[in-house]
């Protein structure tokens, strides 16, 4: 039975173009959908495999505000039979607090005698990018950690976790439980939700904490844009027909043997 | 900028990775000594690289803690020889930004990921890729060591011409148990990758939704093959399961800087503009004249992809035949 906490991070769902809040401190998503990165949907499907095959639990957790809830209940419909939302402002928070605050869950649940023996995470959020909260986290807890997990099995006290290697192949870790394990896109195909799993989603209460922790932040001073290169994009022609040009173009690059 | 700056440095058999290079030249232009932290075996002839690229202190760690990967073992080894460091990073891959984040854990300090600029040195503050590259945040390391990584192509690799023949010293750890409780247990060799080796080929033929299904790569595998190129995918092919993870390129795949992209029946989003946008010259193939790939493309072709791929591949041929 292992009790697995895979933690999400609601970001804005972003389509060709990033527009900056007036105060250049976000990206204003007024206007857009929010989603979580590839490596968590990927992390919830592996928390859900997980505990289906070891008749354990998977709970979600992210730290946001009330909005985050929406990706909170779409990882229920998955399959995720518990969620917590630590109630906050995430853009006031550092990959430090962020760490922090989760440990504080993870020891309020032992506290109560129970363990999440796996924690899920994604490698590095697609917004923020700082490849260090889980690894943050595995210190607070005194918990082995493996970055860019694809898949992983769990084989009594420990758990076999399989990466890409700098060479191209795979580097299997096997860690002792509990652990700390931050995934990466590539290993599992994340399923889709059910009308049935929607349903049952919607009937789950959602465990909302606040956090006792002052923030420290991030540090950020500012965010900035690369400078919109002026582009001529020329056009070669329409269908067909322009495939003399094309190669023409590709002959003056010097690119074909 | 002064005081000891250290680079870990990641090898391979043919000397330092080209990534580690590039860290080094970055690490060099904030002032101050340069050491380098080389882990596990050292291929011979790296001495005299890290000597060309102005290091003037090596610290090597080796022994049985070190002959597979544990990443906080080698953190600690980090901590162990940059006792007396102002400055401790490292190339932004998978490898530096693990150990590096370890680093500033054991440090109490802050870790910056993917750094592309120093903006200034007293504060120091960093210019740093986020969301996936398409912007930078603004952060200031003020802690008495600043630990960050450096993202690939941040700059250009470039041997100094003040060479050094560095001193070389053991680092002198005992390595805890507790650091070895995550290490590389086996490892298996890559599988054979059918569509080329996507990183280094000069010419990636990109393909989208576009492609319509799994069924839909045929004359793209073609085009790719007589521009003895590599096959390259968006996400959402990925993820409809028509092509492998393998071949994704972008924020969650692989980067690609090739010399031509031609990217067919892609949208442009974001997240896969992020993996292709170093490509030196974009031809965009796609039929609506307005998506964000052909307004940022070099060349575009507006039309069906798959009246035009087959046009091309038939006009290759035509002039190769000639």
């Amino acid at each position: 039975m292992t009790d697995v906490l895979v933690c999400i991070k609601r970001v804005p769902d972003l389509g060709g173009e990033i527009r900056l809040t007036a105060d250049s401190m976000s990206v204003d998503d007024s206007s857009l959908g929010h989603t979580v990165s590839p490596h968590e949907d990927c992390a919830v499907e592996l928390a859900i495999q997980t505990a289906k095959d070891t008749d354990g639990q998977a709970t979600v957790l992210t730290l946001g505000t009330s909005d985050a809830v929406e990706q909170l209940r779409t990882a229920l419909a998955l399959g995720c039979t518990g969620a917590v939302l630590i109630e906050a402002d995430p853009v006031s928070y550092g990959p430090a607090d962020v760490a922090a605050a989760i440990a504080e869950v993870v020891r309020a649940h032992e506290a109560a005698g129970t363990s999440y023996d796996l924690v899920l995470l994604g490698n590095d959020a697609s917004d923020t990018g700082d490849f260090q909260v889980g690894i943050r986290l595995s210190y607070l807890l005194d918990r082995p950690v493996v970055t860019g997990v694809s898949t992983l099995s769990v084989d009594g006290g420990s758990v076999i976790a399989r990466g890409g290697s700098p060479d191209g192949g795979t580097e299997i870790f096997e860690v002792p439980l509990p652990a700390v394990l931050t995934v990466m896109e590539g290993g599992v195909e994340p399923r889709y939700p059910s009308i049935p799993g929607r349903m049952k989603a919607k009937k789950i209460t959602i465990d909302q904490v606040t956090s006792g922790l002052e923030p420290a932040g991030s540090g950020r001073i500012r965010l900035k844009l690369p400078e919109a290169q002026p582009n001529e994009v020329t056009i070669l022609g329409e269908g067909p027909e322009a495939a003399k040009a094309v190669v023409d173009v590709i002959e003056k690059l010097g690119v074909l043997k | 900028m002064t005081g000891q700056v250290f680079v870990l440095v990641e090898a391979d058999e043919q000397g330092a990775i080209e990534v580690s290079l590039e860290t080094l030249t970055f690490a060099r232009s904030l002032g101050g000594e340069l050491h380098a932290v080389v882990i596990g075996s050292s291929p011979s002839g790296l001495l005299d690289q890290l000597g060309a690229y102005g290091v003037e202190a090596v610290h090597h760690a080796e022994g049985d803690a070190f002959t597979s990967y544990a990443p906080a073992a080698w953190a600690a080894a980090l901590v162990a020889a940059a006792t007396d460091a102002s400055v401790v990073t490292a190339a932004g891959t998978s490898r530096g930004n693990e150990i590096l984040a370890h680093v500033a854990v054991r440090l109490g300090v802050t870790m910056a990921a993917n750094v592309v600029a120093v903006d200034s040195t007293d504060p120091l503050v960093v210019s740093r890729q986020v969301l996936g590259g398409a912007a930078m945040e603004e952060l200031p390391l003020a802690d008495p060591v600043a630990v960050f990584t450096v993202a690939g192509h941040a700059c250009e690799a470039q041997p100094t011409p003040a060479a050094s023949s560095p001193t070389v010293a053991p680092i002198d750890l005992t390595v805890s148990a507790d650091d070895l409780r995550a290490r590389v247990v086996r490892t298996e060799p890559g599988e054979p990758d059918e569509s080329g080796s996507l990183k280094s080929a000069r010419v990636v033929v990109g393909a989208g939704r576009g492609a319509g299904s799994a069924d839909g790569f045929k004359d793209l595998l073609e085009l790719a093959d007589l521009l003895d190129g590599a096959l390259g995918v968006s996400r959402v092919v990925t993820s409809l399961g028509w092509r492998p993870h393998h071949e994704q390129v972008g924020q969650t795949g692989s980067r690609v800087t090739p010399d031509l992209y031609l990217a067919c029946g892609i949208s442009g989003a974001i997240q896969h503009w992020a993996g292709m946008s170093s490509s030196k010259t974009i031809i965009a193939i796609n039929n609506d004249a307005d998506a964000p790939m052909v307004t940022k493309a070099h060349y575009a072709v507006i039309g069906d992809m798959h009246e035009i791929v087959p046009a091309i591949n038939d006009e290759l041929r035509r002039r190769r035949s000639a």
